[in-house]
């Protein structure tokens, strides 16, 4: 299976039998050791652990031990015929796809415009800026968004002072989604940039010096030279976005949930968490995990399938 | 991905025309506004941690510290379980910043050499686990099977590895490490060890910085974990103390009649403190290391 690429520093290593080669690397394979446990231990171990979605788990029993469920599906079924089923499933999409196509397209236009800022100096300076919300964790950042939205808060206060009454930011469902990808494109903009300047940084100045010559201004050499140049790592981007669609983070989402706004707040991981962990539904709970895992790794794999064709661009 | 900056070469900053000075100018005003959107509310937080709570609490803009006030910081530095939860963050991200390093790189190097046999269908195990995973329920079985649910290892163990930065890693070895030093070296009779830790690692500096920095931002910033794995309030992390006391209203403020009123006073300002001072260290350090979270970006991306 991966034996293709017979590059070796051996000119007869090619002569050699594969437990010889084996031998002679097994210097590395002790490098790779730690690593390798890890992998075992604390990514492969808890997918074998996923058969707990198919057995009726007592932590007391163990895995092995605990018994088979029937029908298999059993807790699947619960969980789809469970009225929350539809509203997780549907606040976990429309936040992901609202996200996507919210945020997704701001720091290309970011780097866009901050390339055609002359000095290399300011340049330099204000994508250092951008960055700074990024090294924030999540709860620093609703810890931000809660005192500055809060019913004393800034915001609030200039709403008033412009004749608006205070609104519940914070615990109002219809302010859950424009807060999350907000405070999205406030923290990641300028880090998720980076690539898009580096390919722009990589654009020769001869496409810029043939459009000078053809008359063209600073908008249309945006338009039609940064643009199209970029686009191919644009949509690389994007690929890689629409395959991690479901995977929203649920830490920043447990974080916000407050009051009035579960009801767009609970996405299926944070409902993982609480039937899981808090009321202790072991099995229950790892099968709507399972659920989503098997729904975000087909969207991952569709994704890279149509990459590949169109691009030649894949992450396997 | 080093090449100079060429966007803007010589011809074309002579003479602009009327149309691309408007650009430029409503361009930079752009520029402007974002950044104040940035930076204020990170200013903001820092101003109302020394500004007198009777001010924050009226909800207007702060440009400067009018009304100083310092009860929050002398108050922060008494409470316990923000001083044991600042202890706690330091401990575990020093200690994860070993075992990471220790896993990463050897492990990164190995895979980065075309001869390990076996090194594509490793690879993809290791891949793999970046798009499917166990949850978190099965995670959580896992640590207390390990049985070290509620110590430190909960938290470092699980980090050991992050498979972008393994990958990240391996593509720096990959394209700075030339074969014919690897030949050289072995004709004079070096063996992997000795290649690995005399030659490769010395030369990997900044590859070690980089993961050194992914690795303990990750670990700082470490929240769900410690909420999931932990349960002792002593062995909590920064997030999970600040998020308390911030977000579930857990500051005290009890007693009655003017010193109430006093102590509510402290509390209020306690909040913003208590962002500032859990921020501030990553803040503090950031600009002086971007440059290399900007590298290991473009390594990540090599491998697409």
């Amino acid at each position: 299976m991966a034996r293709q690429k017979k590059v070796s520093l051996d000119p007869n290593a090619a002569d050699r039998s594969v437990l010889e080669r084996i031998k002679g690397c097994w210097q590395l394979y002790v490098l790779l050791i730690p690593a390798l446990v890890w992998l075992i231990l604390f990514a492969y171990y808890p997918m074998y652990g996923l058969i707990i979605a198919f057995k009726d788990f007592k932590i007391r029993a163990g895995i092995m031990a605990s018994p088979w469920i029937s029908p298999w599906y059993k807790h699947f079924a619960d969980f789809f015929s469970t009225t929350i089923a539809k509203t997780v499933i549907v606040n976990t999409v429309l936040l992901s796809v609202y996200q996507l196509l919210f945020s997704f397209w701001v720091p290309v236009v970011f780097a866009l415009l901050l390339n055609q800022i002359r000095s290399n100096k300011a340049r330099k300076t204000i994508q250092t800026i951008s960055y700074a919300p990024y090294f924030l964790s999540n709860v620093v950042l609703v810890c931000i968004i809660s005192v500055l939205f809060s019913s004393t808060g800034v915001v609030n206060n200039i709403i008033q002072s412009t004749g608006g009454t205070i609104k519940n930011f914070t615990s109002e469902a219809q302010f859950f989604r424009p807060l999350y990808i907000g405070s999205t494109i406030w923290q990641s903009m300028g880090f998720n940039a980076i690539i898009y300047i580096a390919a722009l940084t990589g654009i020769s100045p001869e496409f810029y010096e043939a459009a000078l010559i053809d008359g063209a201004n600073k908008f249309q050499r945006v338009w039609y030279i940064d643009l199209p140049l970029i686009m191919p790592t644009v949509i690389l981007m994007f690929i890689l976005a629409v395959g991690n669609i479901m995977t929203i983070g649920y830490e920043k989402a447990w974080l916000m949930q407050a009051g009035g706004n579960t009801s767009v707040s609970e996405i299926i991981s944070t409902y993982v968490y609480k039937t899981g962990l808090q009321s202790a539904q072991y099995s229950f709970a790892t099968a709507v995990g399972l659920f989503n895992s098997v729904v975000n790794f087909i969207i991952l794999v569709l994704a890279n399938m149509v990459s590949k064709k169109a691009a030649d661009i894949s992450i396997f | 991905m080093a090449k100079a900056k060429n966007s803007t070469p010589a011809v074309l900053n002579v003479a602009p025309t009327k149309g691309d000075k408007v650009f430029d100018v409503i361009n930079i005003i752009i520029m402007i506004i974002l950044c104040l959107i940035i930076v204020y509310p990170l200013y903001y937080v820092v101003l109302a941690s020394i500004t007198d709570p009777r001010v924050v609490n009226t909800g207007k803009l702060l440009f400067y510290p009018e009304a100083p006030y310092f009860k929050g910081y002398q108050e922060a530095l008494t409470y316990p379980s923000l001083i044991s939860g600042y202890k706690n963050t330091i401990w575990y991200t020093f200690l994860n910043a070993v075992v990471a390093l220790a896993c990463t790189i050897p492990g990164a190097y190995a895979l980065s050499r075309r001869d390990l046999v076996g090194r594509r269908p490793i690879m993809f195990l290791f891949t793999f686990t970046m798009f499917f995973n166990g949850g978190i329920i099965p995670m959580f079985l896992t640590i207390r099977s390990l049985k070290i649910y509620n110590t430190a290892w909960a938290l470092v163990l699980p980090a050991a590895v992050s498979v972008y930065n393994l990958i990240v890693c391996r593509s720096f070895f990959e394209s700075t490490l030339p074969k014919d030093l690897l030949e050289a070296a072995q004709i004079d009779g070096c063996n992997d060890f000795i290649f690995f830790f005399r030659i490769a690692v010395p030369l990997s500096k900044t590859i070690i910085a980089v993961m050194l920095l992914y690795y303990a931002t990750a670990m700082w910033n470490t929240f769900f974990n410690a909420l999931m794995f932990m349960q002792d309030d002593n062995k909590m992390p920064l997030q999970v103390v600040l998020r308390n006391l911030v977000l579930a209203n857990q500051l005290s403020a009890s007693s009655s009649g003017a010193e109430a009123a006093e102590r509510q006073r402290m509390v209020d300002q306690l909040k913003y403190v208590i962002i500032t001072v859990s921020a501030v260290p990553l803040m503090a350090v950031y600009p002086f290391v971007q440059k290399y979270f900007a590298a290991g970006v473009m390594l990540g991306a090599v491998k697409g």
